[in-house]
């Protein structure tokens, strides 16, 4: 019980957010007789949050390397006008328009990259130009009027499932399928980290924890697909959306490209003098979430089957909070892809859950402003309570007096560790 | 004897890792100029801290007597409150308003909630009469020079009746003049029965006002002397800072001196903003394999300057002149090109640029040679871990696993950090910039340690430092820098201390 209590204190931080996410979810389900979890609505929360929460896997890396990008409604709204107008007045062929899209959201973040990092402009005022330049240029584009007729396969990316395969079960095979690889691919990471962890010493979760955080999450997953299979399988913006977070975390753990945003967020002249180019960084980043900007435009797009002048609006507010909601620190160096996705949740899930129980708009607002000054408040008061407890390693035997002999002796054979360091 | 103002009984102050200060006694006599001294990192700032109550009552132990009654103080207001006044290096004013302003802020003169502007005035006027400075009340504090600004800081404490006036190193930015005149006023303001401690490394200077000098050495009081009672002089004061002697401070060492490693020829470097300054004026120094080079220069003399814009010219803007490392002519651009043509440098500022403070051992370890952990796309976190740990034991680094956070370390095992990373780099020279500033002594024998160890494998090592001592202990070659120019070069048999100085302080142009 000790270590229980001990092991959530220290991941307080980490577990605090889910923990947050399933008091909301459960509060609804209760609040809502059940219909939050019916599997129409679960599928609906994924449709209507995808655009949301593929700006907030961007977002998260812009607040890291310690920017903004207010821009991103605006943006995506651009970049879903120019791909309605592109396939409805040109005759460009969807998958052709989609890439072209693409293009043009990653020129538009290069733009603001440029006057970010090589000008150094501050990104709040790139990007608020931006927020009015994009959004006057999206009237310009469609003429003040909405633009329909879509192709059907474009209108897909919005709408569309997965197909069915296999037998008739009365479930989405593939949807199952998919579910319990997923989860497989978790344990298996999970379960190879810990040995890992283990053979350098790290502290690792207690093995009934450890087996309780798999079935945990396994069950989760497992009942997300089965919610998901039983209405019309996973729709194809989820899958857009589990291969990002998948690429998007690896990108922000496992690169050097990563590591650099961490490293220019978490101090700026370190990473210079550490040989990073801080400058192509910050301009690469920008420049992903042009990209991202002009996804989420074309997923939006897809999903109301049409461009329209007011779409993306306030786009740029929830996916901050929603960066911010999940951990992420605003003077930069502090965020993970999965803690915007979390964050991006627990907006959705309000949202759904209150219009479900029939709040204003006007109420949903005033409450989710709260909950992003609640949820950073207690970022904050944990923070403060975990640096007042000391260290949590680095026991500290300083000596005031001259070096010991037995120092003076071990020093002699110190064995600076060669260039190639041995595999264990 | 009458009673004294102050009295700090058994004061010890520990900081996370760190020992600061440890049973220190301090007894200021009524109406004396009290001297503070000791080395860089003594801990005679933080013993002022805990006075002015920077740190509160209850992070330190010991109790403090301050004009009879015991005092816990919980911050600065509570300690001004009580007539203690402390005047940093760095002065705390606001450079946009006015001398009465500055004079009067946060005690500003109000009648009923609105400022008296004519009281205000006046009354600077006097205050301003009493510590010699004859200006107009109303000009902004950021026309005024440095010496009159130290004046204004002193009005200010005099405008909160002071008893006891601390100052931290006050002439240091000063000239001779206006460091007069102040030492001048001291003596005036104890005339009128205010009692003052100083810090000072300027042992001229404490010897001609003081009444009386503690010296504290690694966080401890060494002695009190009495200098009204004569026999003071500057070595029996440097005795007392200094205290061990230099054989036991660095580790025995048997240098293996090899071929020129590294070659500057005719370097020049001009300020970054201002293109005609030129602060590197003609710079010639080689390192050569296995030898261990200091850089001896006062502040400002151009040492980091120099150091930087060796290291991918990350200082500086025009550089000229040939640098050669074996033998081979190199344009370093950036930092990048410098790490990859095998130069490495320890910053002076550890935490500013040396460390992201978020980050854990083992990523700060990797952060400048993440090339060599790229496996396909993927950093290989298993051999950063084992590359970290192999550093965390060869070094002793003094934490539990190499997943602790480096902003919870002690500066002794940060800078063992700092010098992992850049040995991970696989440098052929390195260039150590104030290698064990802010690094309590046990540590500061280590790292010596490990830069000798580090020399033996061949590597070149420039060090630059302000503790002559060190240089001295540990340099097989001293060149000492002056405004920019290296105006000598020492080998290790002639150098001494007031060699050393003698050309740093030589007057280059």
């Amino acid at each position: 019980m000790n270590t229980l209590t001990k092991t959530l204190r220290g991941n307080i931080r980490q577990y605090g957010m889910i923990i947050a996410l399933a008091a909301i979810v459960i509060l609804f389900q209760i609040t809502t007789d059940g219909i939050l979890l019916k599997p129409l609505n679960v599928s609906n929360l994924v449709v209507q949050n995808a655009q949301i929460l593929i700006l907030a896997i961007g977002m998260v890396l812009v607040i890291v390397a310690r920017h903004i990008d207010l821009s991103v409604g605006s943006v995506a709204a651009f970049v879903g006008a120019v791909g309605a107008i592109l396939m409805t007045k040109h005759d460009v062929p969807w998958m052709l328009a989609v890439i072209l899209c693409l293009a043009l959201g990653a020129l538009i973040g290069a733009w603001h990259g440029f006057w970010v990092a090589y000008v150094g402009i501050p990104a709040f005022i790139v990007t608020l130009a931006s927020m009015l330049l994009f959004r006057g240029l999206t009237l310009v584009v469609l003429e003040g009027a909405t633009v329909g007729g879509l192709p059907e396969g474009f209108k897909d990316i919005g709408n569309g499932f997965l197909p069915e395969v296999g037998p008739d079960t009365g479930l989405h095979n593939l949807t199952l399928a998919l579910g319990v690889i997923l989860v497989a691919v978790l344990v298996v990471l999970d379960y190879r980290k810990r040995l890992a962890s283990r053979r350098y010493n790290f502290d690792v979760l207690p093995l009934p924890l450890f087996l309780i955080k798999q079935g945990v999450i396994g069950a989760v997953i497992i009942e997300f697909a089965y919610l998901l299979a039983d209405a019309r399988g996973l729709p194809i913006v989820g899958l857009i959306l589990f291969v990002l977070i998948g690429v998007y975390t690896f990108i922000m753990k496992r690169t050097i490209f990563g590591r650099h945003v961490y490293a220019i967020g978490g101090n700026v002249e370190a990473a210079t003098m550490s040989g990073v180019n801080t400058k192509r960084v910050d301009f690469l980043v920008m420049m992903n979430m042009g990209m991202l900007a002009g996804l989420a435009g074309l997923v939006t797009t897809a999903r109301l089957t049409a461009a329209n002048p007011k779409a993306g609006v306030n786009f740029e507010l929830d996916a901050i909070a929603a960066a911010f909601i999940g951990g992420a620190a605003v003077t930069g160096g502090v965020g993970t892809v999965i803690g915007a996705i979390i964050g991006g949740l627990v907006m959705g899930v309000l949202n759904n859950g209150m219009s479900l129980q029939g709040v204003s708009i006007d109420w949903q607002q005033a409450i989710k402003g709260l909950v992003l000054l609640a949820a950073v408040a207690f970022d904050v008061w944990n923070k403060k309570r975990t640096a007042g407890g000391g260290g949590a390693g680095a026991e500290a035997p300083q000596t005031t007096a001259p070096p010991p002999d037995e120092l003076v002796d071990k020093l002699d054979d110190v064995d600076i560790p060669e260039p190639a360091v041995p595999r264990p | 004897m009458p009673e004294p103002i102050l009295q700090m009984r058994s004061i010890t102050k520990r900081f996370p890792g760190v020992l600061a200060l440890s049973d220190v006694d301090l007894v200021v006599a009524r109406g004396a100029i009290h001297a503070i001294c000791g080395e860089n990192g003594a801990g005679k700032s933080t013993l002022m801290k805990v006075l002015s109550g920077v740190y509160p009552h209850g992070s330190y132990e010991g109790e403090i007597v301050f004009d009879g009654r015991t005092v816990e103080f919980s911050n600065i207001r509570h300690s001004e409150a009580a007539g203690i006044v402390i005047i940093h290096q760095e002065l705390a004013l606001i450079p946009e308003l006015s001398i009465a302003e500055n004079i009067f802020l946060g005690n500003e003169n109000t009648r009923r909630g609105v400022i008296d502007w004519d009281a205000t005035n006046h009354r600077a006027i006097e205050l301003m009469a009493r510590v010699g400075l004859s200006e107009n009340p109303l000009t902004p504090v950021k026309h005024l020079g440095i010496g009159k600004q130290q004046l204004v800081e002193i009005a200010k404490a005099l405008s909160k009746d002071v008893k006891l006036l601390i100052l931290d190193e006050p002439t240091a930015a000063l000239n001779d003049d206006d460091s007069a005149h102040l030492l001048d006023l001291l003596k005036g303001l104890q005339g009128k029965g205010i009692t003052s401690i100083m810090i000072s490394h300027k042992l001229n200077e404490i010897e001609r006002v003081s009444d009386a000098i503690t010296i504290i050495r690694d966080g401890r009081t060494i002695e009190t002397l009495d200098v009204r009672a004569g026999d003071v002089d500057e070595d029996r004061i440097i005795r007392g800072m200094v205290g061990r002697d230099l054989d036991h401070r660095f580790p025995d060492h048997e240098p293996e001196i090899g071929d020129v490693l590294f070659e500057l020829e005719d370097w020049r470097v001009s300020h970054p903003d201002d293109h005609s300054r030129v602060v590197i004026k003609d710079a010639n120094l080689t390192v050569r394999s296995g030898e261990i080079v200091g850089i001896a220069g006062l502040m400002g003399a151009g040492r980091t300057e120099l150091a930087r814009s060796v290291f991918g010219r990350s200082y500086g803007s025009r550089h000229a002149g040939r640098l050669r490392l074996e033998g081979r002519e190199l344009v370093l651009r950036s930092v990048h090109d410098a790490i990859r043509a095998g130069i490495a440098y320890v910053s002076e500022d550890r935490k500013g640029l040396g460390l992201n403070l978020l980050d854990d051992i083992k990523t700060s370890v990797t952060a400048a040679g993440l090339d060599r952990l790229r496996r396909g796309v993927a950093v290989d976190e298993r051999e950063e871990v084992v590359v970290a740990e192999s550093y965390r034991r060869s070094f002793n680094i003094k934490a539990p696993s190499v997943t602790v956070g480096v902003g919870k370390l002690s500066g002794g095992n940060q800078q063992k950090v700092v010098l992992s990373k850049w040995l991970y780099t696989e440098p052929r020279l390195l260039i150590l910039d104030e290698p064990t500033r802010g690094i309590d002594v046990g540590a500061k024998f280590e790292i010596y340690g490990i830069i000798q160890a580090l020399a033996k494998q061949g590597k070149g090592v420039l060090v630059i430092s302000s503790e002559l001592p060190e240089l001295l202990g540990l340099c097989d070659r001293i060149y000492t820098l002056a405004e920019g120019v290296i105006t000598h070069e020492f080998t290790r048999e002639d150098a001494s201390q007031e060699g050393l100085m003698r050309h740093m302080t030589a007057d280059a142009r």
